[in-house]
């Protein structure tokens, strides 16, 4: 099968030495790639990377054997939908409003999204399970609806890859499983997803491939359960990880160990 | 949306055209409905069929006095909340004003160092639009410049460029003829339209079409770079392009709209949010409410200014008395229409 995402020795600079470099992983349509890592590991600005928001200093992304380099932000945005840790909107835009701000490269640069649009967006929200909240303003929404929403407008750009930066990193345990199980749901409709996140566990959870980004090299990457080991773990993150299987739960977890 | 909304959202659109008719009534020189409606059949017979056109009194006080004015005011409302409510949104603040980029100290000067030189009248407009433009053209090059990127960076050079031409407009002062050019300068930075005349409206005309209809379809894209610029290219937008234009535009019609009126403030701040309250954000709605309740807003304001006192009061002056207490009680309603 045809590869959808091919990284091919990425590399990114601020100016001051490299954040990361020579970072290469593939991935296949409708495949979930959790990327692990210490804060300030450069997770977020590979994601970036990825997306086009950032440029990197060197190597190259392609999709669908696409060079994304060639492609431009507008073509880029067709094909790779974006979802950011956290936004924050300063004009109480309604759910519905902010949605079709995905429908943004499709549309020529003076046109207004029109009633084809409006369909879509209700459709992305009906996937995501907010069709109720269309006409709320999406700052009042809790902090699991917003990351829904921002997950809905991705959507809307009909993307067959979606890259999440830390999609669970401000939720409580129940909206945490809800976005997991979201990001699983549409891996099963064959999306292709990308995702950071600082819980190892949540790899076993949804992740089909796991990689490990410290000290600016990708570590590791690979099957979630030849990624997700105590002692890789262990060596990303500085402290004892434990990895164990639960009988019953017939699935690995990874726990943090003191001292 | 209900129909009923939007039904009640469209009768605002008719509001300038009802304040024009009521406009031209208003004055210190009494004109009865019977003269106003016997004046404009023979204004729109000479108009079309070339009738002789009316000398009566009436005909020159509504037609070659009052209706140039009333032209102007809705045209430069229009302009300075278009440009206030473009630039709220690309610079992410609600509490940003046409003159962010120092354009109205660029224009002021400009007039200023005009009235000094030349006391020509059409030097001085073209001056103020001039300076304008080149306020705004140092504020971006400075930005772009800069090594930060962002809007913050613009902000900040608008900040700089702004205060290098207030100072330079009080040197001004200080070297002109305290009898005669200072009191001109004064007046001219207080604003006014009393002496506007349609040659004028056609100078800014085209700079103001132009700047507005640009705006008017790339609304929805502010929309997008009011997210910020990581989530504008994420969908696919080439932000600095679009922010570039956006801001050329909403810089041509102030400074086209300042050259005639003087520096006039609120206006550009109070119209956008007055606009959100009725609308809600979204520019696809909330840009064209800007130009209909700034052109609103800023007629009636005239004809306070040339109607509650037996001389003119300045309009710069009128447009703070009466939308600084306005913007405080939308304060205390708190239903302001951002966060």
């Amino acid at each position: 099968m045809e590869l959808m995402l091919e990284v091919e020795s990425l590399a990114f600079s601020y100016g001051n030495g490299p954040v990361f470099e020579n970072v290469s992983f593939s991935l296949k349509k409708g495949a979930v790639m959790c990327i692990l890592g210490p804060n300030g590991a450069g997770k977020s600005t590979l994601i970036k990377c990825i997306a086009g928001i950032l440029k990197p200093a060197a190597g190259s992304v392609r999709i669908l054997g696409e060079d994304t380099a060639s492609l431009g932000v507008r073509g880029i945005a067709r094909r790779i939908g974006y979802v950011p840790q956290q936004n924050e909107v300063v004009f109480p835009f309604t759910v519905l409003d902010f949605v079709i701000m995905g429908r943004a490269p499709h549309l020529s640069m003076f046109a207004s999204p029109g009633e084809e649009d409006m369909e879509i967006a209700r459709e992305s929200l009906a996937v995501v399970g907010l069709s109720d909240l269309a006409e709320r303003p999406v700052a009042s929404l809790s902090g699991g609806q917003s990351q829904m929403v921002l997950i809905a407008r991705a959507l809307v750009q009909k993307p067959s890859l979606l890259l999440l930066d830390e999609p669970t990193s401000h939720l409580d345990f129940g909206n945490q499983i809800l976005v997991l199980e979201t990001v699983q749901r549409l891996a099963s409709l064959g999306m292709s997803i990308v995702m950071n996140t600082h819980m190892p566990d949540h790899a076993f959870l949804v992740g089909s491939r796991a990689a490990a980004l410290t000290g600016g090299r990708l570590v590791a990457v690979g099957e979630v359960e030849t990624v997700v080991t105590s002692k890789m773990m262990s060596s990303v993150y500085g402290v004892n990880v434990a990895v164990r299987e639960i009988e019953d739960m017939k699935r690995k977890v990874c726990l943090p160990l003191r001292g | 949306m209900s129909d009923y909304r939007y039904n009640r959202t469209a009768l605002v659109y008719l509001l300038p055209i009802a304040l024009l008719v009521i406009s031209l009534f208003v004055g210190r020189y009494q004109t009865p409905m019977s003269a106003v409606v016997d004046e404009s059949v023979k204004m729109f017979s000479s108009l079309l069929f070339g009738t002789p056109a009316s000398v009566s009194t009436q005909h020159t006080v509504l037609f070659n006095i009052r209706l140039p004015r009333i032209l102007a005011a809705l045209l430069v409302g229009a302009a300075l909340s278009t440009a206030g409510v473009s630039f709220q949104g690309i610079f992410r603040n609600p509490l940003v004003s046409p003159y962010i980029l120092g354009v109205g100290a660029g224009a002021g000067f400009g007039a200023c160092l005009a009235i000094l030189l030349w006391d020509n009248y059409l030097l001085i407009q073209l001056m103020a639009f001039a300076f304008g433009l080149l306020a705004m053209f140092i504020a971006i090059s400075m930005g772009k410049a800069s090594k930060g990127a962002g809007t913050l960076v613009f902000v900040l050079s608008g900040i700089i460029v702004g205060s290098i031409f207030t100072a330079l407009t009080s040197l001004v002062k200080y070297v002109a003829d305290p009898y005669d050019e200072l009191p001109a300068i004064v007046f001219w930075l207080m604003g006014s339209l009393a002496t506007v005349r349609y040659g004028d409206l056609l100078y800014i005309l085209f700079p103001m079409f132009i700047g507005t209809v640009v705006l008017f379809f790339l609304r929805w894209r502010i929309n997008i770079l009011s997210l910020g610029d990581e989530e504008a290219k994420a969908l696919g937008m080439d932000v600095e392009k679009v922010r570039l234009i956006i801001i050329i535009c909403a810089t041509l019609i102030t400074s086209a709209a300042v050259s005639i009126s003087g520096v006039i403030g609120w206006v550009g701040l109070v119209v956008p949010h007055i606009s959100r309250m009725i609308v809600g954000p979204n520019y696809s709605r909330l840009l064209p409410m800007s130009i209909v309740i700034g052109a609103s807003f800023m007629l009636l304001v005239d004809d306070l200014s040339r109607t509650v006192a037996a001389t003119e009061i300045p309009l710069g002056i009128l447009t703070s008395l009466v939308g600084a207490p306005l913007f405080a009680y939308l304060i205390r309603r708190g239903r302001m229409g951002w966060n």
